[in-house]
């Protein structure tokens, strides 16, 4: 049946990423009638509303959150719940609005400040590191933080080189930092309920790509107790021939590889990494132990990257187990081009990721 | 042998102020008249008149004067390397730090730049902490963690002590908006130099605290020097008190702490009303920006001592006590002694105080903290400080073998210089 499905599809050329989708998703409903789906900004948003319900002093702050119902719709129906003392409109000023919401953690509150895109946080990038970050420690634990910035985080379509960066690699380098990334419906929901209860400051990174995709989703993520643990990586799919890890956007793009590659014999492993700070070393290191073979996958700029570090950590604690050098597949080292082509370039693609696999299972050719 | 010289030290301080107390009722009122009229931006200025007692008058004295000596006593220890980094001071100032505590309570919050050890005695801080900090002892105010810059005393209301210049005023925009989102009906006095006041962040945060209501003070300690730029070269209008535009403002001798005292009780009343207000105090500082710096390259001897000659906060207290007869000049000389002897007996205590342990370096990164694993070689690590960890938490290794299992099991999240020596887990 599927194969009917697939090449029906094909002539009418569908987008690969629609078609998986699509066929993961009737196979689910023909199976399974219970499950619920849920798209990434609801999971989002229901978790911000369930967050604020249970404690007052969670407010959301950032442009447009309260009465445009926010940028992507995350915040939306929130200001008529909570009104606008909770739910606060500021002008297009990140350093200010940043500064106020770490001050306004400083006292006990729990601000959410989200920023549009993560491209703009680096207006704000001193009181995200210098004010929140290292408070706890320069003041030996008087000045706790309790603050989550989020927003969407990398590439989207076509939005050029000022607005698509990935910033993973650098808030994940800051010791102070919890640094989250989620995927699911799941990891949102769970990730954002964990950050908003953390007494840490909190970089949540979104994908605008991500908020429109459904995902099944079970009674028990739906409670609204359910939270993530930070720190703990998830197992998406299990394998033995070859370690995948990637993060955000690119966990869907690497389940997809990991499915072509099944077709050729190459049984793959993929990591949804989920928190970026701390990184979950020992899942890392525990499945390259047994499959000998990593390709890391992220969507930033590969010098420094979070592949790099994984990369790092693995060849300190996993050396003598790799049975191949690690592979590494990143965005593009260039500034995010505008045209269609050049930017499927600068991208990871699926491709890319079962050509790497190949490699490192000296499978190439 | 200490606590004699304790004993005796309160001994004679209860004799002074039992002296004191028979001569006058210390709460009959007094009058004072500020050094010159307020200057008001956009607002109807307070009257110079300032009530007062006779108390008041000698504990502003006595505060002024333990902030003088701390401050030319941490001048000598930096010079003799007990104090590294960076170390500003902040003698000729001491009227803002005295006048501002006088006006307010504990309740309201205080946050300020760099030049932060005298505001850090104002809000509670001892002697102890502040030297012990200076110096990095575990007995500081942030376990010597922080250093000169980074004095805290969140149940005082200070929050910080910050390194980045003009970064504490949003900060303080955000701790006013909690003040308000709480209904504390209480204020923040966000202080920073005439070298911040160009900052864009301030105008940002201004705009928000204007447009919000915020009850958030603005306090320029207008000193006349960023750093080493005079600040007619700093800005084109160094009206710093108007340039908050829409927000009042209102301009104070800030050598003068009745006169401080009277503008911050003005500017929190407005505060809690219709929001931000702008206080501009006129300063001075004795030392140059900070000890690595003389001071003596962009402004001449003369105008330094020309400023300790007219303008001194502690002599102009001190003409005021003694015109109004509270005092007799020996008293004063007495005060100045036991104020000296407090500040060495405090810094003798602190430079017994140890270095932290070595296990502290990985506490606090986060609330929750890390427990240290030591690989062999760090065996002479003090292991007495771990049993406050965990078992599962501290974890030390004899072996390669244990290293490699560690790996698996837990999750370490932080590491030395060296991350195979050295390095931290996650409880």
């Amino acid at each position: 049946m599927w194969g009917i499905m697939r090449q029906r599809a094909a002539c009418k050329a569908y987008h690969a990423l629609n078609l998986e989708q699509g066929i993961r998703a009737i196979a689910l409903r023909a199976f399974s009638s219970s499950a619920k789906q849920m798209t990434v900004r609801d999971a989002l948003n229901s978790a911000l509303d369930e967050e604020m319900s249970a404690d007052p002093k969670v407010f959301i702050m950032g442009e447009e959150v309260g009465e445009y119902q926010g940028a992507y719709k995350i915040s939306k129906g929130l200001l008529d719940k909570y009104g606008p003392e909770r739910v606060v409109d500021t002008p297009i000023t990140e350093a200010g609005f940043a500064g106020i919401g770490v001050g306004a953690a400083y006292y006990g509150l729990r601000p959410v400040i989200e920023f549009m895109t993560f491209n703009f946080s680096m207006q704000a990038i001193d009181h995200i590191i210098n004010s929140a970050a290292k408070s706890n420690y320069m003041s030996a634990g008087q000045i706790s933080v309790p603050i989550v910035f989020r927003g969407p985080n990398g590439a989207a379509a076509g939005v050029g080189a000022q607005h698509s960066q990935c910033y993973a690699a650098w808030y994940g380098a800051i010791p102070g930092l919890k640094v989250l990334a989620p995927y699911s419906s799941e990891d949102a929901r769970g990730l954002l309920k964990a950050a908003i209860r953390d007494p840490d400051p909190v970089v949540f990174l979104e994908n605008e790509l991500l908020y429109g995709e459904s995902f099944p989703i079970s009674d028990e993520v739906l409670d609204s107790s359910f939270s993530l643990p930070i720190g703990k990586a998830k197992i998406e799919r299990e394998g033995k021939d070859v370690t995948i890890t990637a993060f955000s956007k690119m966990v869907g793009y690497a389940l997809q590889a990991a499915d072509i590659l099944a077709k050729e014999g190459i049984n793959a492993e993929v990591i949804n990494l989920r928190t970026i700070r701390p990184l979950d070393r020992s899942t890392i290191n525990s499945s390259v132990r047994k499959t000998n073979r990593l390709v890391t996958v992220e969507e930033g700029f590969p010098q420094h990257g979070v592949g790099a570090e994984i990369c790092a950590t693995v060849v300190e604690d996993s050396f003598e187990y790799l049975d191949a050098p690690v592979e590494r597949i990143a965005g593009a080292d260039v500034p995010m081009p505008y045209a269609a082509n050049l930017e499927r370039m600068a991208v990871p693609q699926v491709e890319d990721i079962v050509r790497a696999a190949k490699r490192a299972c000296y499978r190439s050719r | 042998m200490a606590q004699l010289t304790r004993r005796t030290t309160a001994l004679q301080k209860t004799l002074s102020a039992a002296i004191l107390s028979t001569r006058h009722l210390s709460t009959s009122p007094i009058t004072v008249e500020t050094s010159v009229p307020f200057t008001a931006h956009n607002i109807d200025p307070p009257s110079r008149s300032v009530e007062t007692t006779p108390q008041e008058l000698l504990t502003f004295y006595r505060d002024m004067a333990l902030m003088r000596r701390m401050e030319i006593a941490a001048d000598s220890l930096y010079k003799s390397k007990l104090i590294r980094g960076f170390c500003h001071l902040y003698d000729g100032q001491e009227a803002v730090a005295v006048g501002m505590e006088a006006a307010i309570t504990k309740k309201d919050c205080i946050i300020t730049a760099y030049r932060d050890h005298c505001i850090f005695l104002g809000r509670g801080g001892t002697l102890l902490e502040a030297f012990a900090e200076l110096m990095g002892r575990k007995d500081g105010c942030s376990k010597g963690k922080g250093g000169s810059m980074h004095f805290y005393k969140k149940e005082g209301g200070f929050y910080g002590g910050h390194g980045i210049v003009g970064a504490q005023i949003p900060l303080g925009c955000g701790l006013a908006f909690a003040q308000k989102y709480s209904k504390d009906e209480n204020v923040t006095f966000a202080m920073y130099g005439d070298g911040a006041a160009n900052q864009g962040q301030l105008f940002e945060a201004l705009n928000m605290a204007a447009l919000w209501d915020l009850p958030a003070i603005l306090v320029c300690e207008n000193n006349h020097y960023g750093m080493g730029t005079a600040e007619w070269r700093a800005a084109k209008s160094p009206a710093y008190y108007k340039r908050g535009d829409y927000v009042p403002g209102l301009k104070v001798d800030g050598m003068d702490a009745f006169a401080v005292k009277q503008a911050c009780k003005f500017a929190k009343e407005h505060a809690l009303k219709n929001g931000p207000i702008i206080l501009e105090m006129d300063t001075y500082r004795y030392h140059g920006h900070s000890m690595s710096d003389p001071g003596s390259t962009y402004r001449t001897r003369d105008e330094i001592s020309g400023v300790r000659q007219e303008r001194d906060p502690i002599e102009r207290i001190r003409k005021l006590i003694l015109s109004h007869d509270l005092a007799t000049e020996k008293e004063l000389k007495d005060t100045e002694k036991e104020v000296r002897k407090e500040v060495d007996e405090a810094i003798a205590k602190a430079k017994e105080s140890p270095l932290p342990d070595p296990s502290e370096l990985f506490t606090n990164v986060y609330v929750k903290g890390y427990g240290v694993e030591l690989n062999k070689s760090l065996l002479e690590l003090d292991l007495t400080n771990l049993s406050r960890f965990s078992v599962e938490q501290s974890l030390v290794l004899f072996s390669n073998i244990k290293l490699t299992l560690l790996v698996i099991d837990c999750i370490s999240q932080s590491f030395g210089a060296d991350r195979k020596e050295l390095r931290a887990v996650l409880p």
